[in-house]
């Protein structure tokens, strides 16, 4: 690798990336992309499906060659000097990276005694893992019997082994039923109050809003802003208030009511009778509602919309997520 | 129950700050890539204890080929069915070996395809134990291939002239063979994209060491050209090597041309397999 054209790279840094490159046949997957990642942090990357975030991810893990820039994991080469990297990654994939044939528990004490663990020692490791992501019921049961959540918190369990400084969690609940993701949401608080600093990826706005202390939003293999989640929201845009009117003739009066109330254009929305207005403050919503009722217009239904993914990068990239473009292959 | 409840009872409280070890070494040793191979010897051992089908192959084919062969080949050649067994059974423990290696490959292509492998390699572990780990393994079957072939014989009346010592020897050349060959699939293994694909190439590369060696017929027979070829493929000095040791019971120059060119494969395809397996896309 030659190192000298690279800026310096900074040994405080869990990840230090300058201007990744990776190219597949005809695409270039990652165009580009700086991390800075300082210890003890959550740092998300944000994106839709092909954006490159598994890419990065995979190269940063030593999985894939890095086809152009530079990257280190704490101070160390990642090209160069893959052995100690993986000596300080833990890696969870998107596809839970276990052996299918062997049981939850065999899982963990051959991964264990990979690491160097005597066979008692693995023994013992297995069994307080098993136990701290609740998997002891199902320890001995074939992982063809597990469910999805039950998979990726093996997965986890089997990254955390070696206690690594760093861990990549490649969207981590992505599939996953909204109890099961909560309990992985509390599973990766737990481990960044230990002190692992975390990079995670994810297609959800509100996982990186409630896991990451800062987020890189990823689109086209480039980065396309980052910050901490309250200052991404601010770029974004505020949430929409959409009310159902029970009397569908009265939706044109009902726009021009909240327009007055709020001082603010109000629309229609266009498939079903309901009036859409941007808010500003929460408080905005009852001052919207009480107009309605002062005029006796019968409401049917009231949402107060997060902006949504799609919506923050209409508002950061001015274009439509890349959602056709075809992800990268898994190999 | 909540996973933090549990997780509180087990771990003691760590310090609240990423802590990151120093000094460590770049490089896998040679006594953790020992004992990482053993330990994936280890994971293929309970893969194949949980699908015993698989021995089916290693079980059938010896019982099959030895009676077919034995009895459709013995008159022509040997003159009777008894006189072609001590030419005949190296030759079906050659090419039992064989395939028996060409599922080594198959098995790992498949195998690689898992989303295991994925770990295997961001894990601080030595390249070669996922490669050298299930040829260490399959010995379980060259053993099984080996033992059912030589009962076969006996059954049909095979009365090998080394004893006991001499089958012995034979066995273990077959087995060391067997390992040494296996590197050739694993090499494909790593390359190839299917196992499918695999498959049909080991296939194309199984048949012609196998018939044009002389594991079934005496290379005297051939014509020249035929004969040249016959005489460097390593498939026939593992043969003869084998029938000195099984039905003469002598160490002859042939066994230890068998070794080098088990050692030549070996050093060969190991490095070839290893340098494909390690190579990221």
């Amino acid at each position: 690798m030659n190192t000298t054209t690279n800026p310096p790279h900074d040994a405080t840094l869990a990840v230090d990336a300058h201007s990744l490159v990776k190219q597949f046949k005809g695409l270039r997957a990652v165009d580009g992309i700086d991390l800075q990642v300082p210890a003890g942090q959550v740092f998300g990357v944000l994106g839709p499906n092909g954006a490159g975030k598994t890419t990065a991810i995979r190269m940063l893990a030593t999985l894939l060659r890095i086809d152009g820039g530079s990257a280190t994991i704490f101070g160390h080469d990642v090209a160069t000097e893959g052995h100690i990297v993986r000596q300080l990654i833990g890696v969870t994939g998107q596809y839970a990276s276990v052996d299918e044939k062997l049981s939850g528990r065999e899982n963990l004490r051959l991964f264990a005694r990979i690491h160097g663990q005597s066979g008692k020692r693995a023994a013992v490791t297995a069994l307080e893992l098993l136990e701290r992501f609740g998997l002891t019921d199902a320890a001995d049961r074939p992982l063809s019997q597990f469910s999805g959540g039950m998979r990726r918190r093996l997965d986890l369990a089997a990254s955390l082994i070696s206690r690594p400084p760093l861990i990549f969690l490649d969207e981590p609940t992505t599939g996953l039923d909204p109890r099961t993701r909560g309990q992985m949401w509390d599973t990766i608080r737990d481990l960044v109050r230990q002190g692992s600093t975390i990079l995670l990826t994810t297609q959800y706005l509100d996982e990186a809003d409630q896991l990451a202390d800062r987020i890189a939003v990823i689109d086209h293999g480039r980065k396309v802003a980052e910050g901490t989640s309250t200052e991404l929201k601010a770029s974004i845009g505020a949430s929409t208030l959409a009310v159902g009117i029970a009397d569908d003739t009265r939706i044109d009066e009902a726009v021009s009511i909240v327009s007055i109330a709020l001082d603010r254009a109000a629309t229609r929305s266009p498939e079903a009778a309901r009036l859409l207005v941007p808010l500003r403050t929460s408080d905005e919503t009852v001052t919207a509602l009480i107009a309605l009722r002062d005029n006796a217009i019968e409401v049917s239904e009231v949402k107060v919309q997060e902006p949504t993914l799609d919506e923050v990068f209409l508002a950061l990239t001015g274009e439509p997520r890349s959602e056709d473009v075809a992800d990268q292959p898994a190999a | 129950m909540t996973i933090t409840e549990s997780r509180a009872a087990v771990t003691p409280a760590p310090s609240p700050t990423t802590r990151v070890p120093e000094h460590l070494p770049s490089h896998v040793g040679l006594r953790e890539t020992v004992r990482q191979t053993w330990l994936m010897a280890g994971r293929s051992l309970i893969k194949m204890r949980r699908n015993p089908e698989q021995f089916i192959d290693v079980a059938i084919q010896p019982l099959l080929f030895t009676a077919m062969f034995g009895f459709i080949f013995g008159g022509a050649i040997a003159g009777g069915v008894s006189a072609y067994l001590p030419l005949l059974i190296p030759g079906i423990l050659v090419q039992t070996a064989l395939t028996t290696c060409m599922a080594t490959g198959v098995n790992l292509r498949d195998d690689m395809d898992k989303g295991v492998f994925d770990r295997f390699k961001s894990l601080p572990m030595s390249r070669i134990a996922p490669l050298a780990g299930p040829v260490l393994a399959d010995s379980v079957r060259y053993v099984i291939a080996t033992v059912l072939t030589f009962a076969t014989g006996f059954a049909m009346g095979y009365r090998p002239g080394g004893g006991f010592w001499g089958v012995l020897a034979a066995g273990t050349l077959i087995i060391v063979s067997a390992w040494s060959l296996a590197w050739i699939f694993t090499f494909l293994g790593t390359v190839m994209k299917s196992a499918q694909g695999l498959s049909g190439v080991s296939m194309m590369i199984l048949f012609p060491l196998t018939f044009l060696s002389n594991a079934f017929v005496p290379a005297d027979s051939l014509p020249g050209w035929l004969k040249a070829f016959v005489n460097v493929n390593p498939v026939s000095h593992i043969v003869s090597a084998t029938r000195d040791l099984a039905n003469d019971g002598r160490i002859t120059g042939q066994v230890g041309w068998a070794l080098l060119g088990c050692v030549v494969v070996v050093a060969i395809f190991a490095p070839l397999a290893l340098r494909s397996y390690r190579r990221q896309l």
